[in-house]
């Protein structure tokens, strides 16, 4: 049992490389998010694995079977497409029933299943509708009942919501998971929003420039970013340079930090969340190293309702820190203060290599 | 912009001129040519007014029957056998690069700037025995000898297909280009193999286009004079060579402006379905 394995899937066109190489292994029923800016290749992945796009190079294997050579038809994946692709001509029911219609399955058949399959996405007595006549819900809908018409051991999405207006989006998100889940199929989404990633995945591939980054849970990427492009695309992260002076201490803008995990010399790069970075009001001279405090000065503050955001100039670095509105602490802007990146909130990176 | 519809004199005035141009060299000539289907022959003379249905009555002569049958078969074979050709082509065509789409375009444009007699003779030249293809095949060890090919039905059906084919391309194309890819892809992984997806898809979603098409190419072949003459025999010949025959060489005005008449009717009627089937595919 190993469900779906991407063995150094590549794809060119010409010279430039869309697919870098991606090495994945999805196990069964896992819901998957490709995830990455616009361009990054998480749509040619997926179209690869449809068997739309042929791979340069690698292979695909789903339960130890080689299928990089089957034709998308025989590859039996439901998959719903950016555009829907409902088919213009028919029905709801009609679109639903078409991959039973190729297989000759009865009139009757059909007719059952489509109505089986509108009941599942909760979209009732529409089966007569013709397709042009459907809110564009509706019509998303329909086009996931009929990528999952025959059943298929992989459900693959394309941007499935990226037409749907914010609210019904994340109403979508909800219940794409739920379905996920209730039918316990392996799927695979492409997006670009990262909410709706971590909203719907179990598994979070991050992606950019062809190469897949990071393939963990929504919170380790969140918590334990592999690069400094993870931390930066997922959420707002502050990146501090570094150079390892000594084992175990590190010099970054405006002091040095005691941190755990630091490799025993050389430039790293920090990673530290927002709402990790605890504001004190008194300026930073009377700490010392030992408490990871660093001296600066408020430049900017704002409220933005169930939190505050500070900017803080900390040796002409500007870092970013959130805190609830309760634990506010009584500064103003231009005032001096001193922030506290705790050993256990910094996570340590590799440096940045120039792109 | 102004939305609602024109009211006053001068807001109608635009349209002026185009529909005086449309009554005197359309609406007036054929007014006229209705008058003289129903006027009398004078035998070895001209015609003389009257108002009689004579003409219309030899419609229901086996030999006019036989050519209008003819006529409406042939334009129909060639609308069938062109956009038969012409819609996998155009198929094709609108998922080329842009460049190789602009010199396909270029060519087939180019073919249009040809004229129906240079059309003709190239087409007997190529079928010839003296200068033909048949000659390439014999060359090639395909054939024993060199054959002639024209005229013959064959020869003339190739003909129209080919001065039609253009006109098809060019027809279709805005239609397919505007067709979504994605269509067919959705067909392919819900299990339906390229050749199928077309049938199953491409083809009954643009069928309205097909349709309007198919009736396009119809009415153009209906209309075919001289390509019957320099590629088909005697009895390859069509309604509008008939008339030609009526009207120029047997010297009967009437009976040529009543089959006229029938073949402009004919065309209205057909070209009124080509817009009907048009208008419904933009309601879907």
């Amino acid at each position: 049992m190993s469900a779906l394995v991407l063995d150094g899937l590549t794809k060119r066109y010409g010279s430039t490389v869309a697919v870098h190489g991606a090495s994945l292994r999805i196990p069964h029923g896992q819901f998957v998010c490709l995830l990455g800016p616009s361009g990054c290749g998480k749509t040619t992945l997926l179209r690869m694995i449809a068997g739309l796009e042929e791979p340069s190079g690698g292979r695909l294997l789903i339960d130890d079977r080689d299928i990089t050579d089957t034709p998308a038809h025989t590859r039996e994946f439901g998959m719903v497409f950016q555009s829907l692709a409902l088919f213009p001509h028919l029905t709801a029911g009609e679109n639903i029933a078409y991959p039973l219609r190729i297989r000759g399955v009865s009139r009757a058949d059909q007719r059952r299943r489509a109505e089986e399959l509108l009941e599942l996405v909760r979209l009732p007595g529409v089966a007569d509708r013709p397709v042009s006549k459907l809110s564009g819900g509706q019509r998303q809908r329909v086009a996931i009942a009929r990528a999952l018409a025959l059943s298929p051991k992989l459900f693959l999405l394309d941007e499935p919501l990226s037409a749907l207006d914010a609210k019904l989006r994340e109403a979508m998100q909800i219940e794409l998971k739920q379905l996920q889940r209730r039918l316990g199929i392996t799927t695979i989404v492409v997006t670009h929003d990262q909410r709706e990633a971590m909203t719907m995945a179990d598994l979070v591939v991050v992606m950019s420039q062809g190469r897949i980054h990071q393939a963990a849970s929504p919170m380790e990427v969140y918590r334990q970013p592999a690069d400094a492009f993870v931390a930066d695309f997922i959420g707002l992260t502050n990146l501090l340079d570094g150079q390892v002076v000594q084992p175990g201490t590190v010099q970054v803008p405006g002091g040095a930090l005691s941190l755990p995990n630091l490799p025993p010399s050389g430039r790293v790069l920090l990673s530290i969340r927002p709402e990790e970075v605890i504001v004190h009001p008194t300026s930073g001279d009377g700490s010392n190293g030992s408490l990871n405090r660093l001296p600066g000065t408020l430049s900017f503050m704002r409220d933005l309702g169930s939190s505050v955001e500070f900017r803080i100039d900390v040796a002409g670095k500007e870092i970013i820190a959130l805190s609830r509105p309760q634990d506010r602490p009584p500064v103003e802007p231009g005032g001096a203060l001193s922030v506290e990146l705790p050993p256990g909130s910094c996570v340590v990176l590799p440096p940045m290599v120039a792109s | 912009m102004i939305r609602r519809a024109p009211r006053t004199f001068a807001e109608h005035s635009p349209i002026l001129f185009p529909a005086l141009m449309l009554v005197v060299f359309f609406v007036i000539p054929f007014s006229l040519m209705i008058a003289v289907s129903v006027f009398r022959r004078v035998p070895g003379g001209f015609y003389e007014p009257d108002f009689v249905f004579s003409n219309y009555e030899r419609f229901l002569t086996t030999f006019f029957g036989g050519v209008m049958s003819f006529s409406l078969g042939l334009a129909g074979l060639v609308a069938a056998v062109a956009v038969g050709i012409a819609f996998p082509f155009t198929y094709r065509l609108v998922r080329l690069p842009r460049p190789n789409q602009i010199r396909w375009l270029v060519f087939l444009l180019s073919i249009l700037s040809l004229s129906e007699v240079i059309i003709g003779f190239a087409w007997s030249t190529l079928l010839s025995r003296t200068a033909g293809i048949t000659n390439l095949f014999v060359a090639l060890g395909l054939m024993a000898e060199p054959q002639s090919l024209s005229p013959s039905f064959g020869a003339l059906l190739a003909g129209l297909v080919y001065q039609a084919f253009p006109y098809t391309v060019l027809v279709l194309y805005p239609a397919l280009a505007r067709f979504d890819p994605y269509l067919v892809e959705a067909a392919r992984t819900l299990g339906a193999s390229p050749l199928r997806a077309f049938f199953t898809v491409v083809v009954p979603a643009l069928r309205n286009t097909i349709v309007a098409t198919t009736i396009m190419v119809f009415v153009f072949a209906l209309g075919s004079y001289l390509l019957p003459q320099l590629l088909g025999r005697p009895q390859h010949w069509t309604l509008s060579v008939l008339i030609t025959d009526q009207a120029i060489y047997q010297s009967n005005m009437p009976f040529a402006a009543a089959m006229a008449v029938f073949l402009v009717l004919v065309s209205l009627a057909l070209v009124g379905l080509a817009l009907l089937a048009g208008r419904r595919e933009e309601v879907a």
